[in-house]
């Protein structure tokens, strides 16, 4: 299985639409060697501000060269630039309604062996009560690239989470990435399992399990966590009657708690969602925490034996 | 280059009328800061009607030099300012805080004409105004930055943050002002979280700083033109201040930092600033 870093994919379009877009502007929190902003810095050097360790600066000197006419694009690891730099997010990003693009890496538990104190689990959450934001997982590196060309043509605050680890490619070269429109990667009548990120490939092997046993399990790709395609999720309720959930963040407030927003409200069905407990990661290499933590594949399938039952 | 006289004469009419406009805003409000906003306006004063170039009939004018009210809880001082500038009728002063008003409680720039961006939360404006002035740079744009810190919110670690990157990034045309009225909401800077020494942090965070009188005219354009003056790194001035700045019973009265006046105080007050 073909394998890319979601952040490689990330550096490298970055230069590449910087070739042809010279407002781009980029900005990072000395990471740039771990969010690749490093190959935009080494090409670009007078467009690039390294703010040092200092998030919050980072955010709001964005801000300011938005004003001025830039396209930023801040970079720095998810739990860094979600979480102290939320607040700024919020009043001089999101309330203004500007144009800068967030680019989280290292997003989720995959971080590994940093422990619980890198790793973010709380940023969907955090960007998705935000008004004006758009948000954003990719499933893949081919979806990373179209993501991150589609925010530039769309005016306004966006936020996207990257990863660490390299994830298996799960899209087509040919896939077109719509802002706000999930996309269904297998049809089933039984359940459907929306997923986002890293967890979409664990759904698609579950699907292929719980197919042996002749459980038919939809799964589809919700890349942007808001705006969410919510009349996708209503026809999924309405079409296979249960829906899993599945994502590598809390259980609380991200895409298991927006697809129940729109589930309960329009159409109610039972529903699992998978994610991390209500608890802090651990140290670990990437693989054996999302096992530790129930994320893979057989975890997922075990759910959705249950879920069934329940319809 | 040296105030006149007659320019002296003329912003202090403007900055009675301002103040005026301050208390009688926040009365008809009936909540607001009018402490904070006394004692920044005189400086708002000489930067909106004798220093900045800018043109009210087209406030979104690239070539503008550009003001950041960091601490954007003295909106009172900026929107009187704005509207005695012709950004917006006068009138609309009287809408301060209520609904569907242009005039929100904190600056908001997607309701107000004039307004730079949104603030309201402390600490966020130098990092902004660093922004605007490293894009301005970039584009070979010669525009002066402008931003104006409260003392409470240098008590914000990102302030610093920003400090340290004006320096870093040598942002000569941008000038801030620290309104350094010694009162925070509750009570005495020095009994709270002192900044002293407050000149040396700047100066030791890589600026030019020096301390004006904030409502001497003379004093604050000579911080002006010493900005101006200065190469290779960004001024601030830190200006002593007086909170409630003009209103006998409201000077240096930590109270009135977030307490409109009743209308029978107001009456007092305006007596006060015939």
């Amino acid at each position: 299985m073909e394998m890319l870093g979601t952040r490689d994919v990330y550096g490298k379009t970055l230069v590449e639409l910087a070739r042809e877009n010279e407002d781009i502007v980029v900005l990072d929190a000395d990471l740039s060697e771990s969010t690749r902003t490093k190959y935009f810095a080494k090409e670009f050097p007078h467009r690039f501000f390294n703010m040092g360790v200092a998030e919050q600066d980072l955010i709001g000197t964005a801000v300011g060269l938005a004003l001025g006419g830039k396209l930023p694009f801040a970079s720095s690891f998810a739990i860094f630039l979600a979480g102290k730099g939320w607040e700024q997010i919020r009043q001089s990003i999101c309330i203004p309604n500007l144009n800068v693009k967030l680019v989280a890496t290292h997003g989720g538990i995959t971080v590994g062996e940093d422990g619980a104190s890198h790793h973010c689990t709380e940023d969907f959450a955090l960007m998705r009560v935000l008004p004006n934001i758009t948000v954003i997982c990719p499933a893949d590196g081919v979806e990373t690239e179209k993501v991150i060309r589609e925010i530039v043509k769309r005016r306004g605050p966006a936020y996207v989470r990257l990863a660490r680890v390299k994830f298996p490619v799960v899209l087509d070269r040919n896939y077109q990435f719509q802002l706000g429109r999930s996309f269904t990667l297998r049809k089933g009548k039984d359940l459907t399992m929306i997923a986002t990120g890293i967890m979409v490939y664990h759904c698609l092997r579950a699907a292929e399990e719980l197919d042996k046993e002749g459980i038919s399990a939809a799964v589809v790709n919700m890349s942007t966590l808001k705006p969410i395609d919510a009349p996708a999720i209503v026809t999924a309720a309405r079409q296979t009657g249960a829906i899993l959930t599945a994502e590598e963040h809390s259980v609380i407030g991200g895409l298991g708690s927006a697809v129940a927003e729109v589930v309960s409200q329009n159409y109610p069905a039972p529903m699992k969602i998978i994610g991390m407990g209500d608890f802090f990661g651990m140290s670990g290499k990437a693989e054996e925490l999302m096992e530790h933590f129930g994320l893979t594949f057989p975890f997922i399938a075990e759910a959705a034996r249950q879920l069934v039952k329940r319809k | 280059m040296k105030l006149s006289r007659e320019k002296i004469k003329e912003l202090k009419e403007i900055a009675l009328i301002c103040r005026r406009d301050i208390l009688r805003m926040t009365t008809l409000a009936g909540s607001g800061h009018p402490g904070g906003s006394l004692s920044c306006i005189d400086i708002l004063v000489t930067l909106f009607f004798a220093k900045m170039r800018h043109n009210p009939r087209q406030p979104k004018w690239e070539g503008r030099d550009r003001f950041f009210l960091s601490k954007g809880h003295s909106c009172p001082a900026l929107y009187s300012v704005l509207s005695r500038a012709g950004y917006f009728p006068v009138e609309e002063l009287n809408t301060l805080r209520k609904l569907n008003s242009i005039l929100q409680g904190h600056p908001d720039m997607l309701y107000t004409p004039g307004v730079e961006v949104s603030s309201g939360s402390l600490g966020q404006g130098l990092s902004i105004a660093n922004g605007v002035a490293l894009a301005a740079k970039m584009d070979q744009r010669d525009i002066r930055v402008y931003v104006m810190l409260g003392d409470g919110e240098c008590q914000e670690g990102m302030v610093w943050e920003a400090a340290m990157t004006s320096a870093q990034r040598k942002l000569d045309h941008l000038c801030g002002f620290v309104d350094y009225n010694r009162l925070q909401i509750d009570g005495w800077i020095d009994d709270i979280k002192s900044l002293e020494p407050l000149r040396l942090k700047w100066e030791s965070f890589g600026w030019k700083a020096l301390i004006i009188d904030g409502h001497s005219f003379e004093e604050i354009w000579e911080g002006l033109m010493e900005a101006d003056r200065t190469n290779g790194k960004p001024a601030i001035c830190i200006a002593r201040t007086v909170k409630g700045k003009g209103v006998s019973f409201m000077e240096n009265q930590a109270k009135y930092h977030g307490l409109a006046l009743t209308p029978e105080e107001l009456k007092r007050a305006l007596q006060e600033l015939e």
